[in-house]
């Protein structure tokens, strides 16, 4: 049988309640790629990340994970599967440490590259500090706990959510520049991107999402600057 | 040729029109009821009333303003304590009492508020129920009202409210339902006014509504003091029905607090309708279901959990909400009239 | 001397209050429930401990090695079945199911072992003493009691900070759904939570079977006493919780001295005392 995509959704639509925020949107990832989502704030990025994870609901189309249908199913099932989320905004667990919060990433214990020992030696900073209150970090660090803490969970499909929101440009490069160590451990990355330089730079495929819809779709090299303008502002 | 359509924001419903006509039906036989009824019939209807006032000025707590106190026993006891002791150490006729009870009961709600008011949530309720039990346990130790044991309403004081038995119990009833009226009026006015309006953005989203100048912690502190008010007048009815007072019998977790959060529940929180329903259906439980003691507790507390399970809105908001009713016009709605066409109306 | 008799007495009962507590404190912690049924489930292990010990002849504290398990395991039923549904952002539900619970155990221990007093007997425990100094003997029971309250907030504060189930716990309690992108199972983890509570009520109800007569409607004041000691002693710390008890068992006791009757009276006093000038505890928790 012909590999499956890795992630493959088909006309999803989603709802806050009534609210209907993704119209028919379509994706797919094969294993190994780097894909980013781009768009204006409120154009579906956010929503279409916590669909995957299933923390909101779809009504709507397919999702397909290894083949495997896990729309409906509940968030921690699709954890367990091998999809963890960097949340937006990181979300670190306050009460925890660094490494408590690393520990958490890791607790369901599936077969990996990543652990403790691979993360302090991909960000040192964070093995100086695995004893402080996560809530003491500054924001990039936090941002390498978030990621760290994905991928203490040995995923095969990561997907980070508005990467370099308030963060300064210099610490936006360091984190960047530690992606390759990720997607060369075998781990699929799906990165939302508020940055579109950096987003075009980094993956091997973008999507550009407008008022819940997908308005563009291809390989950075052969994006037009207009056609990505166009795309994500509309007009 | 232009068509202008006009629009007037409306509050009242068809049922609302219907209710209205029927409720006062109601009120003008209730009033009448001496006529009529007989003195068993009478004495239950009293205490319908007694607890159609403390579910409303429950609901009004918690359901508008979002604050849940399994406390308000301790305004009931302090009312009829109050009155009581008015009448038995300064000589004041018992009818004046019942206001007077309920303006004292307030006045002292507001240093009472400061306290509990640094608590929250469940917390806050749990806080209520301390201050109740303070009180209890000061009334106890108060030997010219009976200490532990209670005491009873001297003839003398009796003979003054009416000269035959059956004359006081209709005073009694009739003031009952003045209370009653009184209570569920100011309710309806309070949640029709900018204050209801205000209520409702704090139960919806108290920082919103901060935000948006309404001042929370003064509404809230209104809505707890006219509550202490309320029960405390109906305490003060309470006590006069009974002839007497104990701690254990006014400040009655089971009694003032228990019964009437079911009620509540039951018949739907956050609208007026509610504990009106809620005190039908648990009377009509109570006539069928009483004879079982313990059981019929069990009974109401597991109705209670059912209900906010998987009826959170009680009997009443289930149904209104189902078939969009509405008897008290409190909603504004939006009417559009006939367009007007070249300035000439048709019809 | 006598004042010092009182003080150490209060000091031990604070163990006691301390242990109705606990559970109440966990609880609030990880899932922001106050369960208005705690005391009434106090009074249910005490009973449940009467059962064990009529069917066994057990003593009633080596009965707590039955009654543990049993109450936890009702404890995670009750949980997943009933309050998992009622968890959100409103907090009437919870309130009044709790409420609605309370009632509904009251009453159901009423009709099953009717409302006479009851007392359990532990034999000699209940009259040992320890003469520390003249005119200042401590009996046994309550030092077990106090010395149970250390080992029981001590093993959950091991717990919490030191397993993996206590990091799951407590980034549960941090952030429900992030947690679930862990791939933790919030439903079956608040019904461990609520387990664990219940084990410790009914280490709490064999003692309160033990150490004085009891009866089906005791309940709200047990949940009234582990409340005070909450707050007096600081949300989210259960070492506070424990120097709460102590503070409330020395105000009842110095209360009782002065009058019997001031007994409960003084305890309450001291709470509102405390919510008046210092309304976030003794120890609070530190957010970090």
């Amino acid at each position: 049988m012909a590999d499956a995509p890795l992630l493959a959704i088909d006309n999803l639509d989603a709802f806050y309640g009534s609210f209907q925020a993704l119209f028919g949107v379509s994706l797919r990832i094969e294993k190994g790629e780097t894909i980013a989502i781009i768009g204006a704030n409120s154009a579906g990025k956010t929503t279409l990340m916590k669909s995957i994870v299933g923390l909101v609901s779809a009504r709507a189309g397919a999702i397909r994970f290894k083949g495997e249908d896990i729309g409906g199913l509940e968030t921690h099932h699709i954890a367990a599967r091998g999809i963890a989320l960097a949340p937006e905004g990181r979300r670190l667990f306050p009460s925890l440490t660094v490494e408590e919060n690393l520990l958490a990433g890791g607790q369901a214990k599936r077969p990996g590259p990543w652990s403790l020992a691979k993360i302090y030696e991909l960000f040192p900073v964070l093995g100086e500090r695995r004893a402080q209150p996560s809530t003491s970090l500054s924001g990039g660090q936090q941002q390498m706990v978030a990621i760290s803490r994905a991928l203490m969970a040995n995923p095969d499909l990561v997907l980070i959510d508005e990467l370099s929101l308030g963060l300064a440009p210099i610490v936006i490069r360091g984190i960047y520049a530690a992606l390759p160590r990720v997607t060369e451990s075998g781990a699929t990355a799906l990165i939302v991107e508020q940055d579109t330089g950096q987003a075009l730079a980094v993956a091997s495929r973008v999507y550009c999402l407008r008022g819940g819809r997908v308005a563009l779709e291809g390989r950075p090299a052969q994006l037009t600057r207009d056609a990505i303008s166009s795309a994500y502002f509309g007009a | 040729m232009s068509a202008a359509a006009s629009f007037k924001i409306t509050r009242a419903t068809p049922e609302s029109r219907i209710a209205a006509v029927v409720g006062s039906i109601v009120v003008v036989g209730l009033a009448a009821a001496p006529l009529w009824l007989d003195r068993n019939v009478i004495s239950i209807a009293g205490q319908m009333l007694v607890y159609v006032g403390l579910a409303s000025l429950w609901n009004l707590l918690a359901g508008y303003g979002g604050l849940v106190s399994v406390g308000q026993q301790a305004y009931v006891g302090m009312g009829a304590y109050l009155l009581f002791a008015g009448g038995i150490l300064f000589g004041v006729p018992p009818l004046l009492a019942v206001p007077l009870a309920g303006l004292a009961a307030g006045l002292l709600a507001l240093p009472v508020s400061v306290l509990v008011f640094r608590l929250r949530g469940a917390y806050f309720a749990i806080g209520t129920w301390v201050v109740a039990e303070v009180f209890r346990l000061l009334a106890a130790q108060m030997t010219l009202l009976g200490g532990g044991s209670g005491v009873s309403l001297p003839i003398a004081i009796v003979k003054t409210i009416g000269s035959t038995r059956e004359i006081r119990e209709y005073v009694i009833y009739e003031c009952t339902l003045a209370v009653g009226l009184l209570i569920l009026a100011s309710i309806f006015l309070i949640t029709r006014s900018r204050w209801g309006l205000a209520l409702q953005a704090i139960r919806d989203n108290e920082i919103a509504a901060e935000s948006s100048g309404v001042d929370v912690a003064s509404a809230k502190r209104l809505l707890y003091v006219a509550a202490a008010a309320g029960a405390a007048m109906l305490g003060a009815l309470i006590g006069l029905a009974k002839l007497r007072i104990s701690p254990d019998a006014l400040f009655s977790v089971n009694d003032w607090t228990a019964y009437v959060i079911f009620i509540t529940v039951i018949g739907g929180i956050g609208r007026i309708e509610g504990p009106i329903l809620g005190t039908i259906i648990f009377f009509a439980l109570r006539e069928t279901l009483s004879d079982l003691g313990p059981a019929y507790l069990i009974a109401l507390g597991a109705i209670a959990v059912v209900t906010m399970l998987f009826a959170p809105k009680g009997v009443y908001g289930y149904f209104a909400d189902r078939f969009h009713i509405q008897l008290f016009p409190i909603a504004r709605r939006v009417k559009i009239d006939a367009p007007v066409i070249d300035g000439v109306k048709n019809g | 001397m006598d004042w010092l008799n009182a003080v150490a007495q209060g000091v031990l009962i604070g163990g006691l209050y301390a242990l109705f507590a606990a559970g109440l404190s966990l609880i609030f912690g990880v899932m922001r429930l106050v369960n208005i049924a705690h005391g009434d489930l106090i009074l249910l292990a005490a009973y449940v401990t009467l059962a064990i010990v009529a069917a066994t002849g057990l003593n009633p504290l080596v009965a707590i090695v039955i009654a543990s398990p049993v109450m936890a395991l009702f404890g995670y039923v009750l949980q997943r079945v009933v309050f998992n549904r009622t968890l959100g952002d409103d907090l009437l539900p919870p309130l009044l199911v709790s409420f609605g619970l309370s009632v509904i155990i009251q009453n159901s221990l009423l009709m099953t072992f009717s409302a006479d007093s009851r007392k359990l007997d532990a034999g000699l425990i209940e009259t040992a003493s320890w003469n520390v100094a003249p005119g200042l003997s401590l009996g046994l029971l309550p030092l077990l009691m106090f010395g149970a309250a250390i080992v029981v907030i001590g093993s959950l504060q091991f717990m919490f900070y030191r397993t993996p189930l206590g990091r799951a716990l407590r980034a549960t309690s941090d952030d429900p759904e992030v947690a679930r992108l862990m791939g933790y199972d919030n439903k079956h983890l608040f019904g461990i939570a609520m387990a664990l509570s219940l084990a410790v009520v009914a280490v709490a109800g064999a003692f309160l079977a033990v150490r004085a007569n009891f009866a089906p409607s005791d309940g709200p004041a047990r949940l009234i006493f582990g409340f005070e000691s909450v707050i007096i002693g600081g949300l989210g710390s259960l070492w506070g919780t424990l120097i709460g008890g102590i503070i409330l068992g020395v105000a009842q006791s110095l209360g009782a001295m002065i009058d019997p009757g001031w007994q409960l009276l003084a305890g309450h006093l001291a709470f509102l005392l405390v919510l008046a000038v210092r309304p976030q505890g003794l120890m609070p928790r530190v957010e970090g």
